[in-house]
C-alpha cells in the first residue's frame, strides 16, 4: 500500500506517495519526472541510477524509498548548472568524455564523493573509487582525464 | 486482467510508399524570392537537405545519426564549410522520418563518409544559388561576389552586400538535385555546383566540440527511455525460459492484484502491460506462464567450436583467389598452420533498449534510439499494416549502440502492445534481456596455412573462417521477420548469409581468403541469433589473421614489424605501420622477447587492419602477472589514416572508444549459454572491461590525407586491437592464445 514518504531532492522538500518498496529511482523518474538518472540493469551493478542520499553516491535502483525518508538526494542535474557547474561537470564537457552518456550519472556523482573524500587522488586512488561502474561506450580514458582535471582545479 | 490477443489480419504487411511527404509546419516568415511552401520531402530537393531560417542560421537535414562520436558536428563543419556561413549559424537535424530522407542510419561508419556527400553538395548548390540570387539583386556578376559569414558581397565593395538571410530567409529553395535512386547508405545526391577544393577548407579540419555534451553532463538531455506520453501504458516483455518455448498457458492469478494490468499474447510473443512503470516490472516477474516442452537447442558451450567445425556449410565465398595453392602447399619447405576461436559477443548497451509507439487506427507514432530511425519506422509500418507515410518515426538518444542491438526489437514490441491495448505504451528491457535476447556478434573458427620455401618465403596463404552469418538478422529492423516478435509470431525467416574475409594488403603469391556461414543453432526467436555488433566480424577475422602473420614472422624468427613491411603492397598500410612503430619507438626483433622471468611479463606486438577506406595499425604494449595470468594492456599506440580528417578532437575521442571497447571484446567479452538458455544476463556474467583494467595511456597518431575523401572511422581501430594484444601477450610470455577472449583462466595454465 502507498505511503508518504518525505525527501529533500536537489535542495526542495518532496513528498511522495508510493509503495515503500518502489526502488528510489522509479520514484524521482516516475513520480516526480525526473528524466535523470536512468534505470541501467537494476541490479547495482552499472551505476547509470547513481544519486547521492546524504552525500554518499548510491544506486538508487536498488534502494527503497522508503529508506530515502528524510534523506537529501542529488542528482546530476541537482550537482551543478551550466551557470554553476561542478568542476567536474566543466571537466566532462572540457575533455568532451560522454558518447552516449547513459553511464554519466555513475562516474561523475561517485567521482564527486570521490573528490570530496580525497581531493587529491593519485591515478590509482581515481581507478579504485570508481571500480565497478559501466561505461559500455568505452571511454574510460576520457573519463580518467577528466577526474584527474577537476582534481587538478580544486 | 484482461487478455488481449492482437489483430493479426492486418499485420506485417508489406507496405508502398518509401518517401514521406511531409511540410514542416510553420517559421518561415514570406520573404520575396523562393517558395512559401516546402517541396515534398524527396532526395531530388534541395530543401530536403538545407534550409536558411530568416534570420539566417542553416537547418542541415541529416539522414544518419551521431551516436555519441559527433558526427553531426562533422556534418555541421561540412555545411558551414561550403556555404561559408560560422559553424555557430549551422545546426543537424537528424533522425526525424518526417524531416530527414532516409540516408540509412548510423551504419558502416558511413556517417562522413557516405552521409556526408550529399550535404556537402547541398551546401555548395545553396552557395551557388545564393550567389545567383546576390548576382541579380546587387547588379554585379557572380565571378565578382566574394561570400564570407553567411553574407554575400561585391568584392573590394564591401558595402554592396545582402545576406543569405535576406535572399532565402524563411523560404524554400524550391530546386531540384539529381540523385542515384538508391535510399539508404548508398544514396549521392548532387546539384549542379562542385564543392570546395579542400586546400580551401576552414572549418573542415578544426575540432569544434560536440553538441551534445553539456546537456548530458548536466543531467539535461532526454534520452528515449525519458519519452512520456499522455496515456501512455508501461509494458515490458516475458521472455522463453528455454529458447524456442512457447507459452501455453498463462495464469494471471499471481498479478490479478496490480491494478490495470493486460497481458498481450500471441503464438510466441508474450507481453504485459501496467499503468505503473514499477507495477509492470512486477507483473512481468510474477505472471506464472507454462511454456511449451521445447528441446534445449544449444551444444554444450564448451563444445561451440566443435559444433562450427563440424556444422554443413550454408554458404561459402572466395572473395580472394590468386595463383595456384595447392602446388604451392605441395612445393613448400615447411608448412605453418594455427586455427583461431572467437565467442558470441553481447552488444550489451548500457541501458537495456527502450522503444515508445503510440499506434492508432490510422497512424502510429514511434520514439526510438535504434540507430537506423527511417528503418525502424519502416519495419512499424509493416508490423502495424499501416502504409510508411502514416508511421512518424523520431529518434531520441537511446543508452548506446552499436548495431543492430535490441533497440531494433524494442519498437516492434512497443507497436505490438500499443496497438493490442489501444494506448501509446513505453517498453524497456529488463537487464537481461539487454544482455541475454540481443542480436550477437558471431562465434567463428578461423584456419590458416602458409606455405614457405627454403628461404622463409612465403608461397602459398589460405585463410578461411567459419562461422554464423553476420545477418541472420538483417542489418535493420525494417522487415519484421528480423524482429524477436515477428520471429515468435511465426513470419517467414530471412536469415541471410554473410562473413569476411582479412583487410589488409600481404602480396603474397598464391592467396585464397574465403568464409563459410553455418545454420543458426535456433532458427527463431534465438538469444543467439547473430548480427551486426561494431565492426560486424572485423575483430574476429583480423585476430585470427594477424595473429597468423606474427605466427609466421615468429616461424622464420622475423621481426613483425619487418615481416609486414616485407609483404604490405598498399602504400598508406605501410604508412601506418612505419607511424605507429616509429611512435612506439619498436625495437627490431623476433617475438617471444628472450627474456621472459620474473613475476610481471611484458611485450609489445602488432597488428593492423584496412575498413573500408581506413586503415590503422596499432602497437599494445602488454603486462601480464604470471601467476594470475590476468594481461594489462598497458599502453596503445594507434597511427590512423582515414582519409581527409574533419574533426580531429572527435576523431581521437572515436579512437579512444574503439580501442577500449576492442580490449574490452579481446580480454573479457564471452556471451555464456548452456543448453537451453544464455546465461551471462548482466555485468557480473558477462564483464566487460573496467575502469582499474584500462589502458594507462593511448597515444594516437593521426595521418590526415586532404587528398583523399573522408572515409569512416566509427569502427576501423577495433578491428586490429585483439589481434595487436595476442601478439603482445606472445611476445611477452612466448605462449600463443588462439581462443578469444584472452582470460586469466586461459593463460594461467600456460605460464605455469
Amino acid at each position: 500500500m502507498a505511503e508518504r514518504i518525505v525527501f529533500e531532492l536537489n535542495g526542495e522538500a518532496r513528498t511522495v506517495e508510493v509503495a515503500p518498496d518502489t526502488p528510489l529511482l522509479y520514484v524521482l523518474r516516475n513520480e516526480i519526472g525526473l528524466n535523470n538518472p536512468h534505470f541501467g540493469c537494476g541490479l547495482a551493478q552499472c551505476g547509470a541510477c547513481t544519486v547521492h542520499v546524504d552525500g554518499a553516491p548510491t544506486r538508487s535502483c536498488s534502494l527503497p524509498v522508503s529508506a530515502a525518508a528524510g534523506a537529501e538526494i542529488t542528482t546530476l542535474a541537482g550537482l551543478g548548472t551550466p551557470a554553476k557547474p561542478h568542476p567536474l561537470q566543466a571537466a566532462f564537457i572540457a575533455e568532451q568524455v560522454p558518447q552516449c552518456g547513459y553511464c554519466l550519472n555513475g562516474w561523475i556523482m561517485t567521482a564527486a564523493a570521490l573528490l570530496r573524500d580525497t581531493p587529491h587522488p593519485s591515478d590509482q586512488q581515481i581507478r579504485d573509487g570508481l571500480s565497478g561502474l559501466k561505461c559500455r561506450c568505452g571511454t574510460h580514458m576520457a573519463i580518467l582525464r577528466a577526474v584527474r582535471r577537476a582534481a587538478q582545479a580544486a | 486482467m484482461t487478455q488481449f490477443a492482437i489483430d493479426r489480419r492486418s499485420l506485417f504487411k508489406t507496405t508502398g510508399a518509401l518517401v514521406v511527404s511531409i511540410s514542416i509546419p510553420g517559421g518561415f516568415a514570406a520573404a520575396a524570392p523562393g517558395a512559401a511552401v516546402k517541396p515534398p520531402l524527396a532526395p531530388d530537393q534541395l530543401d530536403s537537405w538545407l534550409a536558411v531560417k530568416a534570420d539566417g542560421d542553416v537547418v542541415a537535414y541529416f539522414g544518419k545519426m551521431d551516436m555519441g562520436q559527433g558526427v553531426d558536428v562533422a556534418i555541421a563543419q561540412i555545411v558551414a564549410e561550403e556555404l561559408d556561413v560560422p559553424l555557430d549559424r549551422v545546426s543537424v537535424v537528424m533522425g526525424d522520418t518526417a524531416l530527414t530522407v532516409n540516408q540509412g542510419g548510423a551504419s558502416g561508419s558511413t556517417g562522413i563518409q557516405k552521409g556526408g556527400i550529399a550535404l556537402r553538395n547541398a551546401a555548395a548548390e545553396a552557395r551557388r544559388v545564393l550567389i545567383d540570387m546576390a548576382s541579380n539583386q546587387l547588379g554585379v556578376p557572380a565571378d565578382r561576389l566574394e561570400v564570407a559569414g553567411g553574407v554575400v558581397a561585391v568584392s573590394g565593395e564591401p558595402s554592396r552586400k545582402v545576406s543569405y538571410g535576406e535572399l532565402i530567409g524563411g523560404r524554400y529553395f524550391d530546386l531540384p538535385m539529381t540523385w542515384n535512386g538508391k535510399l539508404g547508405n548508398d544514396l549521392v545526391a548532387e546539384g549542379q555546383a562542385k564543392p570546395k577544393p579542400p586546400a580551401a577548407y576552414k572549418i573542415v579540419g578544426q575540432s569544434p566540440p560536440r553538441f551534445d555534451v553539456p546537456a548530458k553532463v548536466f543531467g539535461k538531455l532526454d534520452y528515449v527511455t525519458d519519452i512520456k506520453v499522455p496515456g501512455m501504458l508501461h509494458g515490458r516483455m516475458i521472455r522463453a525460459p528455454v529458447a524456442g518455448a512457447v507459452p501455453v498457458t498463462v495464469d494471471d492469478g499471481p498479478v490479478n492484484d496490480i491494478p490495470g494490468v493486460r497481458v498481450v499474447r500471441d503464438k510466441g510473443f508474450i507481453g504485459i502491460v501496467a499503468e505503473h512503470e514499477w507495477d509492470a516490472v512486477q507483473a512481468a516477474e510474477r505472471l506464472k506462464v507454462t511454456w511449451s516442452e521445447a528441446t534445449p537447442p544449444f551444444p554444450q558451450m564448451a563444445a561451440l567450436y566443435d559444433h562450427i567445425r563440424q556444422a554443413p556449410v550454408v554458404k561459402r565465398e572466395v572473395p580472394v583467389a590468386t595463383g595456384e595453392i595447392d602446388p604451392a602447399f605441395a612445393g613448400a619447405a615447411r608448412i605453418v598452420e594455427a586455427e583461431y576461436e572467437w565467442p558470441f559477443q553481447s552488444h550489451a548497451s548500457m541501458g537495456p533498449a527502450c522503444a515508445v509507439v503510440d499506434a492508432r487506427a490510422d497512424g502510429a507514432t514511434l520514439w526510438t534510439g535504434s540507430q537506423k530511425p527511417h528503418f525502424a519506422r519502416d519495419g512499424v509500418a509493416r508490423a502495424l499494416g499501416l502504409p510508411q507515410d502514416k508511421v512518424h518515426g523520431i529518434w531520441v538518444p537511446g543508452p548506446g549502440s552499436y548495431g543492430r542491438n535490441d533497440a531494433g526489437d524494442a519498437g516492434i514490441d512497443a507497436a505490438l502492445l500499443s496497438k493490442a491495448v489501444g494506448r501509446p505504451v513505453r517498453v524497456q528491457g529488463m537487464r537481461y534481456e539487454g544482455h541475454a535476447w540481443d542480436p550477437k556478434g558471431p562465434a567463428s573458427i578461423h584456419r590458416a596455412r602458409a606455405a614457405l620455401d627454403k628461404d622463409g618465403a612465403v608461397i602459398g596463404y589460405v585463410f578461411e573462417s567459419k562461422g554464423f552469418s553476420r545477418v541472420d538478422i538483417d542489418t535493420n529492423e525494417s522487415d519484421p521477420s528480423c524482429s524477436l516478435a515477428g520471429q515468435l509470431m511465426g513470419l517467414p525467416l530471412k536469415s541471410l548469409q554473410g562473413f569476411g574475409v582479412p583487410t589488409e594488403s600481404y602480396g603474397f603469391a598464391n592467396k585464397r581468403l574465403a568464409w563459410e556461414t553455418v545454420a543458426p543453432l535456433l532458427d527463431r526467436a534465438s538469444p543467439l541469433r547473430t548480427a551486426h555488433l561494431r565492426d560486424p566480424v572485423g575483430p574476429q577475422i583480423q585476430f585470427a589473421s594477424e595473429s597468423f602473420i606474427d605466427e609466421i614472422a615468429a616461424a622464420i624468427g622475423a621481426d613483425p614489424v619487418a615481416f609486414r613491411l616485407r609483404y604490405l603492397t598498399a602504400p598508406r598500410d605501410i604508412a601506418v605501420i612505419k607511424a605507429a612503430a616509429e611512435r612506439a619507438k619498436w625495437q627490431p626483433r623476433p617475438s617471444p622477447r628472450p627474456d621472459r622471468s620474473g613475476d610481471t611479463l611484458s611485450g609489445r606486438g602488432i597488428a593492423y587492419a584496412q575498413r573500408s577506406g581506413a586503415v590503422v595499425a596499432i602497437v599494445a604494449e602488454v603486462e601480464i602477472d604470471r601467476h594470475t595470468g590476468k594481461v594489462w594492456a598497458r599502453k596503445f599506440i594507434v597511427a590512423h589514416d582515414c582519409g581527409l580528417i574533419i574533426n580531429p578532437h572527435g576523431l581521437r575521442r572515436c579512437i579512444e572508444g574503439n580501442v577500449v571497447q576492442g580490449t574490452s571484446r579481446a580480454l573479457a567479452e564471452e556471451v555464456a549459454f548452456d543448453r537451453a538458455k544464455v546465461t551471462s544476463v548482466d555485468w557480473l556474467s558477462y564483464p566487460i572491461l573496467d575502469i582499474t583494467e584500462a589502458p594507462e595511456t593511448v597515444d594516437i597518431v593521426l595521418i590526415n590525407r586532404p587528398e583523399l575523401p573522408p572515409a569512416g572511422a566509427g569502427e576501423s581501430s577495433i578491428r586490429p586491437v585483439a589481434a595487436a594484444i595476442a601478439n603482445a601477450v606472445f611476445d611477452a610470455t612466448g605462449v600463443r592464445l588462439r581462443r578469444a577472449p584472452l582470460t586469466p583462466e586461459r593463460l594461467k595454465p600456460a605460464l605455469a
